[in-house]
């Protein structure tokens, strides 16, 4: 296994849940029956996650945060710790402002996400996997199949997937994040979501027509 | 062929509205108290009828499994829906969360009728963030309009659904898994028995089922269990969506019946191989833990799960993983040994080691840098991690390597006589 690069970063000496993550936690913790609240604990720390990102920037889930979380789900401390650490999508340190994320499984890697990789190092100089590029814009995970295989190769871009990629089109998504734009989600080749390219050859009827 | 009149998923790709006014025109939500008020045991029947096997990967019988759910019990019951779709290849039940929710939704009110479960938990992978979106879109819909909550469809019925996101981990699609995640801890797979009917989510009786499965409940129900057995073939009766990727010109999504011959189905939807069906070198037929068939194999079998173990593979989740000629086979089947590495929980020792020893002999196996009589070891520790695990995650790992080996040896034994001689002919010049 690829052991992440370690970087020197501080733990905030604090933490306390704002107003939205409030509402957010109050909803969540609602779903469960009365005295399994633990189970909101992945939705909890992706509220944590969430806040730090308004807050500083950068998504990611502070021991702080853990700490404040466990307390209010009546949960220890290092349950939370093994359940935040076991789960892929907590970053337990900051990262860039876009989470590049290239799928290189198998499906992917047939649809050349080599070159998927090749174009994101290229274009933010970062190295290595979970590294983070120089001006802090971007950081670079190789995550496992993200389940989107028709429409290979996936770049995810924090919650987003950016499909039917190719090198070309890395780069001119890569210089648009930078510009601090967001193009368009789904398939950069325009097609109907998870349709043949050219469009659909089945459900040809219009059922609300 | 499956003609469109008898396809189920009619919004599988977003082009109309995936929201309750769409979905009431597609024949969602239509007359589900009718349904309901055949009582549980006629629902049951009629889905054990319909011969449907689960759609998640294993094939079980969807109406058998319903009903080891207790008559009488004095704790709550759940169904709890998998949506954690992460087997490579498989983008299935990523269109009917985000362009059908109605659909599941309203399958979650059956199913949780007629096995007796209080509410559903719908669990859905951490990565599809907008798909979850759209799914509690769906559900707040059907609240409001009074379909699930208090009184459901105004059967006197209580029932709740609660979506439940995920966080990235392949082995929550394992349901005890599953389980262990959704109560809020660490996806590690638990002994059974006991069984998730009488021990599952929080100590009560669950049921865990694909999306699919669930969602092609109310139409069954609607239409019939004659309808659905009258699709595909014996014993693998219904349709199914499939996913066809890779080396083809147009990969895609498309709703089929069960027993389509695997070229047809690659010829008619996905455009064709690339360079033509003879340009075919082998296909993983039901996402990535089912082993490969070469192309003499694809050449006339039928897509369904008797016919693929036939051929001593599997129909999985229907997820077709094409490669043509050009592909390094070693490599394809390495990086799915990495996958399996990446993805085990850790728990059990067979898997925990052998996950990473089978990527790190597959990693020398691509360059070719191993003796030939390596290939019997590797197979033979295949053998002894597959059965050998508390989940099939030990199974997944290994049936692909054994797929290669089955079919492809000579190539390995190729690559790897290739290397010899690369290694040995400098040193050979050096010494003249």
């Amino acid at each position: 296994m690829a052991l992440a690069v370690s970087h020197q970063f501080e733990q905030p000496a604090s933490f306390s849940f704002d107003a939205e993550s409030e509402a957010e936690l109050a909803t969540l913790i609602a779903r469960y029956p009365a005295g399994k609240q633990a189970s909101a604990v992945i939705p909890g720390l992706y509220v944590v996650q969430h806040q730090m990102k308004r807050q500083t920037g950068s998504a990611w889930v502070p021991v702080k945060g853990m700490d404040v979380l466990a307390e209010r789900l009546g949960m220890a401390p290092i349950r939370v710790y093994e359940v935040a650490t076991f789960y892929y999508m907590f970053n337990m340190e900051p990262i860039g402002k876009y989470h590049l994320q290239v799928c290189t499984t198998t499906p992917c890697w047939l649809r050349g996400s080599d070159e998927i990789v090749e174009a994101c190092r290229r274009e933010t100089g970062i190295k290595g996997w979970k590294e983070t590029s120089a001006d802090g814009m971007f950081t670079m995970t190789e995550v496992e199949c993200v389940g989107a295989c028709v429409n290979a190769p996936i770049l995810q871009v924090d919650d987003d997937y950016y499909e039917d990629l190719n090198a070309e089109r890395v780069s001119a998504l890569i210089a648009a994040l930078r510009r601090g734009e967001k193009p368009p989600v789904g398939s950069t080749i325009g097609r109907q979501t998870s349709a043949p390219e050219g469009g659909p050859t089945t459900l040809l009827f219009a059922p609300e027509a | 062929m499956l003609q469109d009149k008898d396809r189920v998923f009619t919004n599988l790709y977003g082009v109309h509205d995936p929201l309750l006014k769409g979905a009431r025109s597609r024949g969602d939500w239509d007359n589900t108290a009718a349904i309901l008020a055949r009582g549980r045991d006629a629902i049951i029947d009629e889905m054990k009828k319909s011969g449907l096997r689960g759609r998640g990967g294993a094939g079980f019988p969807t109406g058998l499994k319903w009903s080891f759910m207790p008559k009488q019990s004095t704790l709550p019951g759940y169904l709890v829906v998998n949506a954690d779709e992460s087997e490579p290849g498989t983008c299935k039940d990523r269109d009917i969360l985000r362009h059908d929710p109605h659909k599941l939704v309203e399958g979650c009110l059956v199913a949780g009728f007629a096995m007796g479960a209080c509410a559903a938990y719908i669990y859905v992978r951490g990565e599809f963030y907008n798909e979850g979106r759209m799914l509690q879109a769906a559900v707040d819909e059907a609240y409001e309009a009074g379909l699930i909550g208090k009184n459901a469809c105004g059967s006197g019925y209580d029932y709740d659904v609660y979506v439940h996101r995920g966080a990235g981990a392949y082995i929550c699609g394992e349901e005890t898994a599953l389980i262990e995640s959704l109560e809020g801890k660490k996806g590690m797979p638990r002994m059974k028995p006991p069984f998730p009917a009488g021990v599952g989510l929080y100590g009560c009786p669950s049921t865990v089922n694909n999306v699919e499965s669930i969602a092609v409940a109310p139409t069954i129900l609607r239409r019939g269990a004659e309808w659905f057995t009258s699709l595909g073939r014996p014993n693998n009766s219904g349709q199914k969506v499939f996913c066809i990727s890779g080396h083809v010109n147009k990969p895609c999504n498309v709703e089929e019946e069960l027993g389509v011959p695997m070229r047809e189905l690659i010829e008619r939807y996905a455009g064709g191989v690339r360079g033509g069906w003879d340009n075919l070198l082998a296909v993983i037929p039901g996402g990535a833990s089912v082993p490969l068939i070469p192309k003499s194999v694809c050449d006339d079998v039928l897509m369904d799960f008797d016919s693929l173990r036939n051929v001593r593979s599997g129909l999985g989740t229907a997820a077709v993983i094409v490669m043509d000629k050009s592909t390094d086979l070693i490599k394809a089947i390495a990086r799915l040994s990495k996958f399996y590495m990446h993805e085990s929980c850790g728990q059990c020792t067979p898997c925990r080691e052998g996950t990473g020893w089978m990527w790190r002999v597959m990693t020398r196996m691509v360059e070719g840098k191993a003796n030939i009589d390596e290939i019997d070891t590797l197979e033979q520790v295949t053998k002894q991690v597959e059965g050998h695990t508390i989940c099939a995650l030990g199974d997944a790992a290994a049936w692909p390597i054994q797929g290669l080996i089955r079919h492809f040896r000579p190539v390995m034994e190729e690559r790897i006589n290739a290397y010899k001689a690369r290694i040995a002919s400098p040193s050979r010049m050096a010494a003249e």
